[in-house]
């Protein structure tokens, strides 16, 4: 709420200046959105009076101005307002003066014409297209007849104000009014409010019931519903006192009613709607629901289609207003009006709240009636204002208010007790200060032995149980003041969980592998969503209602956010990215369930993974550099059963021929590869390679035992050897035989070589393995090795057909 | 010429013959020849036996003297001249030693996962445990459970993903509040709990907002949990991250499930609450929001908030590293520009 400091101080006699005010308002109340004064950045705007005008003798829609601007002789300025006239008091922006969005207004010559500055609007002195009254909006604006030539303009446009512009929290409804914030202000300097009512002075020739009837059915839509009726009254524009308040608080004045309404829901926090009282269908005024596709015109002619769940007010069953959200345009005030219906009242928050963001009519009025409206100034407020249209538009107000609803005021009673308030908020208040932070508030309290029993008036209704009672403590009491302490005699211990470290743990292998983390979207296409997959899954689940078509699915795995990264990259010619990802992937498990959510881990490397230099080559991605990163990734990760790689053309995505499913005993835990060239192109993105495990299953495995293997002070015998084999024969069939036949002291098996080529017959290979042997208890001879390893050559002979070259 | 001076002659020209060679086989010629069996020294000691007894020791010892003269000539010229063709050597090993170094491919934590890891560390150091939450949630915990009835006005401040009317994707980090407190055996002490993680909001995506993003979510509950324990938590987690010169403000917010519920503001690290575009020019930067646990969530829980009370509080991880990196565009966090992500790689 844009609160002005000028109009605080009507009230209060405020001790400190405005942006002081307002970081107290930050710390005690609510929070600041902006402290400004509608005159900041302008300058040498003075009064002028117009002595005279006359056409300008080259232009047909310019004057010439002589203008007094309180020196000795007139000057003159060439003006372009239509509606400039003489005998008047204008805004002059002087030569060098600083107008609306920093313009600089120079001496200058117009036509021909001398002109010594600029008679402006008052859209060119800073006010938004949406405030300056509507009237204005061709032409420039005239100050008060009074005003004295040469003096600033500021202070009669109220511009000379601090507007302090609030953040108000939900909870805070209260503090959308002067009068929430004389309380709240009062009570924490300390001070006496003189916030007053102006009280009505009824006709006695005419009866409001005689005027109206209003009839609540239905006590929950509308708690509160009150009626006024003003009869004879001129519509015309407000005084200036009462333009200047709602202009700035970002309210455009529209005439003596309709700105009277707009002025008590300020000070009031109040919202009132104004019928013309000779345009309601009938005088018998209800509220109900609307009904399904009930077409009804707004104010701002609109023509709507109401929903059910609306709630519109009725005049015989006929809707006039859209219920505290905004008015019929049959009934709205207009020059004509001569009788105004004054309806003050308290609708259901909640369906207003709904019906504001269903036709998207949040004003004003909703936003409080969202919030809740005290229920101690209905009344009054009503009183008030139709005083004041009475009193701006020389009519009556007809006596009596009929009321259809009337929500209960009263107080709410909450005991705590001393030591409760020091308990919870770690101070050490004395029952004194307690009392004195209630008797601020003005709530009523009574210590009875250092138990509180406190009256929370019903214009706080945020305050219902005792932890609203100890918030105001400890706002008021001041925030700066709580001490600082650390929770004291806990003695949990902390740390991450088993699966927390191997998860971290996973991270760092990777970063130290050469891999980015990279951290992508959750949410993607449903094509993407099901590319990948670990193990084939149905359909992703899908948002009921996505805000972009690029993100309406969870992922079934990381891959393709990843591929969707290095796209990004390739498309900004970064096309050496090496990146993982560890997050989580969401499997369906049925309608109306929540997805299982299993922790992968992923990564994609492309192009340089290390870049040549000046020293040494390039070393691009391939699938044995990834099964490299993953093989070492598996290694630290300890699992207990063996890895093996088995070839996998299962993935319509990856490469058929060159990628592999990987497996830790018989669990399938992942896969890694190439993605298929197709998927790459879809991608834009060059030659990719993957991987994709899941953690879930890794960290389930059984581990290795950390032992620590002694280091052998034998001697070891390695023997070489170089193996032509069909083709189709895979290096780790080789590997079973040799591991499996090579002995008790074979400790390793290294392959060192693999040529295919022209120097080998067609369909042939070449491989060759180092074998190390080692006996751990003695020194070993050679003749137990050459046998170990005769032997191992006559196997690899018999079962693989090898030739030994 | 007597013994001893055909011995100091031969001292003579041993002694200049090293001295004036200038290399190591050289070197190696003149010890073989002047201190060899066949050599000249040797040659003068048989000469010995003529001499008297009396004379003999003596010769002998200046014979001694003269082959250690020698001896320590030639082998202080041959270490000299050995030094000399090492440092030859090395001379032309010499390399440009401000040619670059090889690239050994090093990968970087992403800067959210950096300011996540370092907020649970300092947690963890405090006695938290961490907890992890599944990202599509029940209705239930992430509003209901958290004082967010149906129609609670709050619940228009998140807008929600929703994939049936009672699941959803979390729009907070904060139902992990509701399952640990359900599930914590207070019997064994006091619930430190600190949960990061990812969280989604129906939001289109531009420089300040994202429909995904991080919160870290912390929570403490216990017999004697008080307000100044929330200060001076919050105060330590600012001070961590920002630079503990940094004065911290709190005033009063809105959460449903908090009251007293408070925002935190730290001194702009920027301007040093001068003022200036980075906190608009109040001079403070709100880092976070947090208040006394409500009561009803204690309630829903089963916790009895007359015995049980605490603080919770949540952060943002994305808002952190923007204001601590001066990043401008939340996207940069999601979109993975290599160049963005290898940037954050300062250690410790
Ligand atoms: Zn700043």
């Amino acid at each position: 709420m844009k609160v002005s400091y000028q109009w605080l101080q009507e009230y209060l006699d405020l001790p400190e200046k405005p942006a002081d005010l307002a970081e107290r308002i930050a710390r005690i109340s609510v929070d600041i959105n902006d402290v400004y004064s509608p005159s900041d950045g302008l300058t040498k705007l003075v009064v002028g009076h117009v002595d005279s005008i006359k056409p300008h003798p080259d232009s047909d829609h310019l004057t010439l101005c002589q203008v007094n601007i309180g020196t000795a002789d007139d000057v003159q300025i060439v003006c372009g307002a239509p509606n400039i006239a003489a005998a008047k008091n204008v805004i002059v922006a002087l030569p060098g003066a600083r107008i609306g969005n920093n313009i600089k207004i120079k001496r200058s010559k117009m036509r021909g014409e001398l002109s010594e500055g600029m008679i402006c609007a008052l859209q060119e002195i800073g006010f938004g297209e949406q405030i300056a009254p509507k009237a204005y909006e061709e032409g420039i604006w005239f100050l008060p007849a009074e005003a004295t030539p040469g003096e600033p303009v500021f202070p009669y446009l109220g511009m000379d104000d601090t507007i302090i512009d609030t953040d108000v929290t939900p909870n805070r409804g209260d503090m959308f009014s002067m009068l929430g914030n004389v309380n709240d202000i009062a009570a924490f300097y300390g001070l006496t409010s003189k916030f007053k009512p102006l009280l009505v002075q009824e006709s006695a020739d005419q009866q409001t019931a005689d005027l109206v009837s209003v009839q609540i059915d239905d006590k929950k839509i509308a708690p509160t519903y009150k009626m006024r009726v003003i009869s004879d009254v001129q519509i015309k524009d407000s005084p200036l006192w009462l333009q200047i308040r709602l202009w700035n608080a970002g309210i455009r004045p529209i005439n003596n009613v309709v700105d009277v309404t707009n002025y008590i829901l300020l000070k009031y926090g109040q919202p009132l709607h104004s019928f013309d009282y000779d345009k309601l269908p009938a005088k018998n005024i209800g509220v109900r629901f609307a009904q399904q596709d009930e077409p009804f015109v707004t104010l701002d002619e609109n023509k709507r289609d109401l929903s059910s769940d609306d709630v519109v007010v009725t005049a015989g069953d006929h809707p006039v207003a859209l219920a505290g959200t905004m008015g019929g345009l049959e009934t709205a005030i207009s020059n004509q009006t001569t009788s105004v219906a004054l309806e003050s009242a308290i609708f259901d928050p909640v369906l207003i709240r709904k019906q504001a963001r269903r036709h998207d009519l949040h004003s004003e009025s909703s936003s409080r009636f969202e919030r809740g409206i005290n229920p101690e100034t209905s009344e009054i407020a009503l009183n008030e204002a139709a005083q004041l249209i009475a009193q701006l538009g020389t009519g009556k107000v007809a006596t009596g208010i009929v009321t259809g609803s009337q929500k209960p005021a009263t107080p709410i009673e909450i005991s705590l007790t001393l030591a409760r308030i020091n308990h919870v908020l770690g101070t050490e208040l004395s029952a004194v200060e307690v009392q004195d932070i209630f008797e601020r508030l003005a709530f009523k309290c009574i210590n009875n032995d250092d138990t509180f029993l406190v009256s929370v008036p019903a214009r706080r209704w945020d305050i219902s149980i005792e932890a609203d009672l100890l918030e105001e403590i400890a706002r008021i009491y001041g925030y700066d003041k709580i001490p600082s302490t650390l929770p004291a005699q806990t003695s949990n211990i902390g740390g991450l969980s088993q699966q927390q470290k191997w998860v971290r743990a996973s991270r760092h292998v990777l970063e130290g592998l050469g891999l980015n983390q990279a951290i992508s979207y959750s949410l993607t296409t449903v094509t993407e969503a099901q590319q990948f997959e670990i193990k084939r899954h149905a359909t992703p689940m899908e948002l009921d209602y996505p805000m972009s078509q690029d993100h309406v699915a969870t992922r079934m795995s990381l891959i393709s956010g990843l591929l969707t990264d290095l796209a990004y990259n390739t498309a900004r010619k970064q096309v050496d990215v090496s990146l993982y990802e560890q997050g989580r992937i969401f499997v369906p498990v049925g309608k109306n369930k929540r997805p299982q959510e299993q922790e992968h881990i992923a990564g994609a490397i492309t192009g340089q993974f290390s870049a040549k230099t000046w020293h040494h080559e390039a070393q691009m991605a391939d699938f044995y550099l990834i099964k490299g990163i993953v093989a070492q990734y598996l290694a630290n990760m300890a699992v207990k059963n063996a890895v093996s790689y088995v070839a996998s053309n299962e993935r319509s995505e990856m490469h058929p021929g060159r990628t592999a499913n990987i497996f830790v005993g018989e669990t399938l835990v992942g896969y890694v590869g190439q993605i298929h060239p197709q998927t790459a192109k879809q991608y834009k993105i060059g030659a990719t390679y993957v991987f994709e495990l899941n953690l879930d299953k890794i960290m389930a495995e059984p581990k290795k035992p950390r032992h620590y293997q002694m280091i052998s002070k034998y001697p070891t015998i390695t023997r070489d050897i170089a193996l032509l084999v069909d083709e189709n024969i895979t290096n780790e069939s080789i590997l079973d035989v040799i591991n499996d036949k090579g002995g008790a002291y074979l400790t390793d098996v290294t392959l060192f070589d693999v040529y295919e080529g022209s120097h080998l017959p067609a369909h042939k290979k070449s491989l060759a393995y180092t074998l190390t042997y080692q006996d751990k208890e003695g020194t070993l001879v050679e003749e137990k090795v050459n046998q170990a390893f005769d032997k191992v050559i006559k196997q690899l002979m018999d079962k693989l057909n090898v030739e030994v070259r | 010429m007597g013994l001893k001076d055909k011995l100091d002659q031969l001292r003579q020209q041993g002694l200049t013959e090293v001295k004036a060679s200038s290399d190591l086989n050289k070197i190696n010629d003149i010890r073989v020849k002047m201190l060899g069996k066949k050599g000249p020294i040797t040659e003068v000691l048989r000469g010995m036996r003529e001499l008297s007894a009396e004379e003999r020791p003596k010769i002998g010892q200046f014979a001694n003297e003269v082959r250690d003269d020698l001896t320590n000539a030639i082998e202080a010229k041959r270490s000299e001249l050995e030094q000399a063709k090492i440092n030859a050597q090395l001379e032309h090993e010499k390399l440009d030693v401000t040619l670059p170094g090889n690239t050994v491919p090093q990968g970087q934590p992403h800067v959210i996962q950096q300011i996540i890891d370092q907020l649970v560390d300092l947690f963890i150091g405090m006695g938290y445990e961490v907890a992890i939450g599944d990202e599509v949630e029940e209705d239930h915990y992430n509003f209901e459970m958290l004082n967010l009835p149906k129609d609670h006005p709050a619940r228009d401040m998140q807008d929600t993903f929703y994939v049936t009317p009672e699941i959803l994707m979390r729009t907070q980090t904060s139902p992990m509040q509701a399952r640990m407190l359900e599930q914590h055996d207070f019997t064994k002490g006091p619930l430190k709990m600190v949960s990061p993680g990812k969280v989604y909001r129906r939001d289109t995506d531009d420089a300040t907002h994202s429909h995904q993003f991080h919160q870290v979510e912390g929570m403490v509950i216990g017999k004697h949990i008080t307000m100044a324990d929330l200060k001076g938590t919050l105060e330590v987690v600012a001070q961590e991250l920002f630079g503990d010169e940094l004065d911290v403000r709190l005033r009063p917010s809105y959460f449903p499930f908090t009251e007293p519920s408070v925002e935190a503001d730290i001194t702009c690290f920027n301007c040093h609450g001068r003022g200036c575009a980075i906190c608009k020019q109040t001079g403070w930067i709100e880092v976070l929001g947090a208040g006394m646990t409500h009561p009803n969530v204690l309630k829903m829980a089963s916790v009895d908030p007359e015995v049980y009370g605490g603080f919770a509080f949540g952060l943002g991880p994305d808002r952190f590293a923007m204001l601590k990196y001066g990043v401008e565009d939340i996207r940069d966090f999601y979109q993975n520009d290599v160049r963005f992500l290898t940037q954050f790689n300062q250690k410790g």
